[in-house]
């Protein structure tokens, strides 16, 4: 199996509410903070249909059909993927 | 005509719907489990406001995918009438069905109160039945409601006549206070290219009876109801 890792995130210029409201939390507590942006993080498990590299390359094709057809909101949201052969809990090689 | 009105899990203002179909306007409803792949033999189908499947992801998106939605597509297709009320104005908007998408409201808060929307065409069978410049108060009950649209789909809807609703204040002026979420133009409901399908953010099936304070929104589903007529009679 192979584990893909998306990040989904507002794009620039879209008013992110939530971001604003943590922004003034942060605030209240002291710290000095310019901007928050709010996203969102999934981790997807799939089936091994390849070998090695392959397995993370078509997991990462997929992975990015799914981001514009259902996870994310093309016309306001923009998305990473990084796409790691393993189950969930599977670190990056460094 | 026969209505349906669907149910996803999360829905919570299904009941609502059809009571005011049946109950007040003597219409015949079938309810629609969300599971249901077809829905042939229904002249309008309602997907009516709620939380469905808790408003995971983004409001509306994994409602988009349910087996119903397949028939809705169809139904659609065909011609026949599709109202979404909030979170089936949503829905909708997921679904490709409508044009554009609602984001959380400009103050990320909750709002539930009345609010005045001025009808912005009649080219949609929700809205044959009352006269452009008609104002209705109807109550809205969302979290999702800022509805936004690239500027140049925007300008498409407004010249093609999509924009059915927008915000104003009691005397029909759309100032900037009327607008209780900070929709683009005011927006709070559209319709297709062909006009069979519309979204709105507001709630006519919770004005539909004197004893909930206003009956402006019982006006669209009659509109529906003479609009439907017309045309099987005209078949």
């Amino acid at each position: 199996m192979a584990t893909v890792k998306v990040l989904i995130t507002l794009k620039p210029g879209v008013l992110d509410a939530p971001g604003q409201a943590i922004r003034q939390g942060l605030r209240a507590l002291g710290y000095e903070v310019e901007e928050v942006r709010v996203g969102k993080y999934l981790e997807i498990v799939v089936p091994e249909r390849a070998a090695g590299e392959a397995v993370a390359n078509a997991a990462s094709a997929e992975a990015d059909e799914m981001c514009a057809r259902f996870l994310a909101n093309p016309l306001i949201e923009t998305w990473q993927i990084a796409a790691l052969p393993g189950g969930v809990g599977s670190e990056p090689p460094s | 005509m026969i209505w349906g009105v669907v149910t996803f899990p999360g829905s919570n203002c299904d009941r609502d719907c059809v009571h005011v179909l049946r109950d007040v306007l003597a219409q015949d409803v079938r309810e629609v489990w969300h599971e249901h792949r077809s829905l042939a033999g229904l002249d309008a189908v309602v997907l009516p406001g709620g939380f469905s499947y808790g408003d995971y992801l983004r409001a509306g998106a994994i409602a988009a995918t349910a087996p119903v939605m397949v028939g809705v597509r169809e139904a659609a297709h065909r011609g026949a009438v599709i109202l979404g009320i909030c979170n089936g104005f949503q829905i909708l908007t997921e679904a490709g069905l409508l044009p554009g998408t609602l984001l959380p409201n400009r103050h990320f808060r909750f709002i539930c109160r009345d609010v005045w929307v001025r009808v912005e065409t009649t080219r949609t069978p929700f809205t044959q039945g009352l006269r452009v410049g008609d104002l209705l108060r109807m109550p809205i009950a969302h979290a999702e409601g800022r509805y936004m649209v690239p500027a140049e789909v925007r300008a498409q809807l407004e010249n093609q006549a999509q924009v059915v609703f927008r915000y104003v204040d009691a005397r029909g002026r759309a100032v900037p206070s009327a607008n209780p979420n900070g929709a683009v133009g005011a927006i709070a409901g559209v319709c297709n290219a062909q006009g069979n399908v519309v979204g709105l953010m507001p709630h006519p099936e919770r004005c539909a009876e004197s004893l909930m304070g206003s009956t402006d929104g019982r006006r669209l589903f009659e509109s529906v109801a003479a609009s439907v007529l017309t045309a099987m009679a005209g078949r």
